[in-house]
């Protein structure tokens, strides 16, 4: 009861404190930013100059910093896509199984209440941490103009994530889960996730001390912010000894809803804040705006959670605090909705020319959708019919998949040719991965969505039965795993093209 | 210097408030109602722990739920699943098994809406045995199939399908019947002293 009430007092002091000196340094004018920081990511007269997929002149500008830590961040991109590969194989034949229930039935270790936690920790900790944290490390030397430090610790630390998502899978398919949603990992594994994690943090930090940059650009505040969130949040979620019951499943959702808003949300925002404006030569729209989006983001995200457990056993004011703090969501996500399609739209004529645009804009069209349906159905109303459908599996993808994952792959597809030195060969292969992962998470997206629906207004049906909320979601079930096919093959392309541009293709068409 | 600062003062200060508001204040609040000890749920005996472990084990939280809700926000009730759930009916549960899916339906009273040990054998052998719409996977490795003219054993469970063909659970099987049989959530909360178990 003491060690309670210490931490109850501790947090509120600290939260108070907090925001007390963040006023004071608003007051002092530290927290406004220029506006002519938005040009701080073009050198000398680089402005009004494109930087497409494949290297230009211009990146000559960068190699030193975009090279500065090679090893470890394509060590990061090909584990996050031989990742995306198993996760996304998973993933289908967790979907294929509803509508063959016995497929692969007969085997303990292919149940699918196996596949479905594994297909969720892969992706969410295997393939998009790796990929959000490659591309967004990467970034940093660009953004600080230093050359990374630490490398060696940042390698040891994908060593590291790599052996604790092996054995965390190893763990769900013999039985040693945590057993709640999203924290599925046994727990010393969760141990080495949390060490890796804060081992990420040492090059960020050694390298924007090392800068004289006077000011930071905003995929920096995004990433500083996303790799302090991340260890506490883990260490919170995983060990608090002292929970069962329904704080406990208050504690789970308030950690599965931050890990998608504090963890992957701002790596994803950050990177679409950089390479939006750099690919197309011209700086964002609005620089104070991002203020609003980023300092929104991190009041309003974080206490969202309990949409997930509304009409549930849960005290009133905290399901309320959640639903207020929900729609509060569409103030930073307006803000940033304004900055990144205005900035896109005076360009749209740019996405014939890079593929890479094309993924950042499909992106941050799928945060805006994604995060306005998420304030939607935090609602009571929307919420009691799409609570418990295949809805939530629609809308978690499309923020996850449509949004994330797609800028990963063009923030990916942007780094590789200039961390290597060389250039795609098969451009078309990644324009033919773009289109089938695109027109794969629409339909997906779409027929889950619906079949979602329909299932949650059978499962308000008083005079219904249960039957009829199974039945009525076979059809968008079935086209849900073509969806999947598409997104699979989309992933095998990615697979492919990176490891032919780093193994197999010789260094050529050089710039210099 | 630079201003990483105020993102590090910044960033920490909002994590913590919701430390703060979702896991610290919650803690108190749960804290009081358990104290009083009301539950609907008796303490699981050692056999329904172990049937709860091979529940969690097999990722059946991923499609039923162990919530019910009041009328006024679904068919819950209507469906048969019972009261509206409240805080004391988990006290017994670490870790928690609330759900948020109901490709298959809730569970929270299925102790007495289904209480045949044979019917959920069967079931969890293959239910389409048994409820043909059933999109359920079943669980044949906890199972052996034995053929015999006459009962085999006292636990053997007979298929209906196929002549002289008996199902052998495995213990993994009988406690997670076990288990299945112990929730019963529609009761009324009742102190701890009142548990006949």
């Amino acid at each position: 009861m003491n060690a309670q009430l210490i931490f109850l007092v501790l947090t509120f002091a600290i939260s108070v404190l907090g925001m007390a000196a963040f006023v004071v340094a608003l007051i002092q004018g530290q927290v406004l930013v220029p506006p002519s920081a938005a040009r701080s990511i073009f050198s000398k007269n680089e402005e009004g100059n494109p930087e497409l997929d494949q290297r230009t002149a211009m990146s000559e500008t960068w190699k030193a910093l975009d090279q500065s830590a090679r090893t470890p961040i394509v060590f990061f991109f090909v584990s996050s896509a031989i990742w995306l590969v198993i996760g996304s194989i998973l993933g289908l034949l967790v979907s294929l199984k509803f509508n063959a229930p016995d497929f692969l039935g007969s085997s303990s270790l292919l149940t699918f209440g196996k596949l479905r936690p594994l297909h969720l920790n892969i992706v969410t900790y295997g393939w998009l941490s790796f990929a959000a944290l490659g591309v967004s490390l990467w970034l940093v030397p660009r953004l600080t103009r230093v050359p990374l430090q630490n490398t060696k610790i940042l390698f040891s630390a994908g060593v590291l994530w790599n052996v604790g998502v092996t054995l965390g899978c190893l763990g769900i398919l013999f039985g040693y889960s945590d057993g709640l949603e999203w924290l599925e990992f046994w727990w010393p594994v969760d141990i080495l996730l949390a060490i890796a994690g804060a081992m990420v943090a040492i090059p960020l930090f050694h390298t924007i001390y090392r800068s004289k940059e006077e000011h930071l650009y905003v995929t920096m505040w995004y990433t500083i912010a996303a790799l302090i969130w991340f260890p506490i949040l883990f260490i919170i979620a995983n060990f608090h000894p002292f929970h069962s019951g329904v704080e406990q499943a208050i504690a789970n959702w308030w950690f599965a809803h931050n890990v998608l808003g504090l963890w992957v949300t701002p790596l994803g925002l950050g990177v679409i804040y950089y390479l939006l404006p750099k690919i197309i030569g011209r700086p964002i729209f609005s620089y104070q705006l991002s203020l609003f989006g980023f300092w929104g983001l991190a009041l309003f995200y974080s206490q969202v959670g309990m949409h997930h457990l509304l009409g549930g056993p849960i005290p009133t004011w905290i399901a309320n605090l959640s639903i207020v703090m929900s729609v509060g969501m569409a103030i930073p996500v307006v803000t940033v909705a304004i900055n990144h399609h205005i900035t896109a739209y005076k360009h749209l004529h740019m996405l014939k020319d890079s593929v890479v645009l094309r993924f950042i804009v499909f992106g941050a069209m799928s945060y805006t959708v994604s995060s306005l349906q998420g304030s939607l159905h935090a609602l009571r109303t929307f919420n009691y019919i799409t609570h418990f459908t295949h809805w939530t599996v629609s809308h978690a993808h499309l923020g996850l998949y449509g949004f994330t994952t797609m800028v990963m792959f063009g923030g990916i597809y942007f780094a590789f040719p200039r961390l290597l030195g060389r250039d795609w060969k098969y451009p078309q292969l990644i324009n033919l991965h773009f289109w089938t992962a695109a027109i794969g998470i629409i339909i997906y997206a779409v027929a889950l969505g619906i079949g979602g629906w329909l299932q949650g207004e059978a499962l308000q049906n008083t005079a219904g039965t249960f039957e009829a909320s199974v039945l009525v979601t076979l059809p968008y079930l079935a086209a849900r795993s073509v969806g999947g096919s598409l997104m699979l093959f989309s992933h095998l392309l990615f697979l492919f093209n990176i490891c032919f541009l780093l193994w197999f293709q010789k260094s050529e068409g050089n710039h210099e | 210097m630079n201003k990483a600062y105020i993102f590090v003062l910044g960033g920490t200060s909002t994590i913590t408030l919701s430390i703060f508001l979702f896991v610290l204040v919650p803690r108190v609040e749960v804290e009081k109602i358990n104290k009083e000890g009301l539950s609907a749920q008796a303490p699981y005996t050692e056999l329904e722990l172990k049937g709860r472990e091979v529940y969690i084990e097999n990722g059946c939280v991923y499609c039923h739920s162990q919530q019910v809700r009041d009328p006024s926000a679904g068919a819950d009730k209507a469906f048969g699943w019972g009261r509206a759930s409240l805080p004391s009916d988990y006290i017994y549960d670490k870790p928690h098994l609330l759900g948020t899916m109901r490709t298959g339906p809730d569970l929270s009273n299925i102790g007495s809406r289904q209480p045949s040990r044979d019917w959920h054998h069967l079931h969890f052998y293959n239910p389409r045995l048994l409820v043909q719409w059933s999109i359920m996977p079943g669980f044949p490795f906890l199972y052996d199939v034995v053929s015999s003219p006459t009962q085999p054993s006292p636990t053997a469970v007979k298929l209906p399908s196929a002549e002289d063909k008996w199902l052998l659970p495995k213990p993994e099987a009988e406690a997670l019947v076990a288990y299945i049989l112990s929730l019963k959530r529609d009761r009324e909360p009742f102190l701890p002293s009142e548990v006949k178990k």
